[in-house]
């Protein structure tokens, strides 16, 4: 990192367009989400109640917690204390493990029930419950890659900053990572909404 | 503590207003749990998602400091979601208007 030239606007500005990328990818998801709804009102609703809206409602405040501690640890570097930088980025990652260990008993349990895509308990139902579970499925483990993407992407600033290479004075990875981060949460606040309220 | 005046370029708001933003946040998503519990019929999905929005529009200005950035990030932002808009509408022409079946 020594002598490299730093164009810190062109090292943000890239982190955004692949931001723009993750959206349209998703946005993708969301569409066919859309569409979906629009075709099975009434299945989307009667399927959307055999979710847990409680254990939907903690994740969202785990992650928006998470996302608080990644901003909180920008603000941190940027105020020179790599020390607390480091703790926020800690608890940011422990509450990220939080929201998987959440997502795992969610699934066990639905999974456990025979709810999965291509179970034989549930290919007589209507198609359209069906597809709420397949794209239920589809769209939180995507997500859910993204956040066990951001852990370690979030534990390798960390290191970064441990070692001195992400400092007070050039702390954009630090920002990027935290910018990866939002974006997860971003996402979710669409998605909670989508399958764990519409019934 | 690190008490040496680094002369930054860089900004953004202090630890008070992050925790504001936050504390918003989970006011946000009170009220979306308990909105959805009223029964709208199709507007639960319009209130849902106007909420998701606001929350959304926190995140990205506070959190993710768009606020702070200069216009080119801000445009570049609007055409995304803009873009993203487009995709969302037009998919929309068409399938809105096939006959059911």
């Amino acid at each position: 990192m020594a002598d490299h030239p730093k164009d810190y606007l062109g090292q943000k500005m890239g982190m955004w367009l692949f931001l723009f990328t993750e959206i349209i990818l998703f946005g993708g998801l969301f569409v066919l989400y859309a569409v979906t709804l629009q075709r099975y009102p009434d299945e989307f609703h009667e399927a959307s109640k055999l979710l847990d809206t409680t254990m939907g409602t903690v994740n969202t405040v785990v992650l928006i917690t998470s996302s608080l501690f990644a901003a909180l640890a920008v603000t941190a570097l940027q105020k020179g204390d790599e020390k607390k930088a480091k703790i926020f980025l800690l608890l940011t990652i422990a509450l990220a493990a939080v929201f998987l260990v959440d997502k795992y008993f969610e699934w066990g349990a639905k999974i456990h029930h025979g709810i999965y895509p291509g179970s034989p308990d549930i290919a007589d139902w209507e198609p359209g419950k069906q597809a709420f579970f397949a794209l239920y499925y589809a769209m939180t483990g995507l997500h859910g890659i993204h956040v066990v993407i951001g852990m370690a992407v979030l534990g390798w600033i960390y290191w970064l900053i441990h070692v001195g290479k992400c400092t007070p004075q050039y702390f954009v990875a630090l920002e990027n990572g935290g910018l990866y981060w939002h974006l997860v949460d971003l996402i979710w606040i669409y998605l909670f909404p989508l399958y764990y309220l519409i019934a | 503590m690190n008490m040496n005046t680094t002369e930054t370029n860089h900004h953004g708001p202090g630890y008070k207003l992050f925790v504001i933003i936050w504390a918003t946040l989970l006011a946000l998503t009170c009220v979306t749990v308990y909105a959805a519990q009223v029964d709208l019929g199709f507007l639960n999905v319009l209130v849902a998602l106007s909420i998701a929005t606001v929350k959304a529009a926190l995140v990205t200005f506070f959190f993710m400091h768009l606020k702070y950035e200069n216009m080119t990030f801000k445009i570049m932002v609007l055409l995304a979601f803009a873009i993203l808009a487009i995709f969302i509408g037009f998919t929309f022409f068409d399938t809105a208007y096939r006959a059911v079946g």
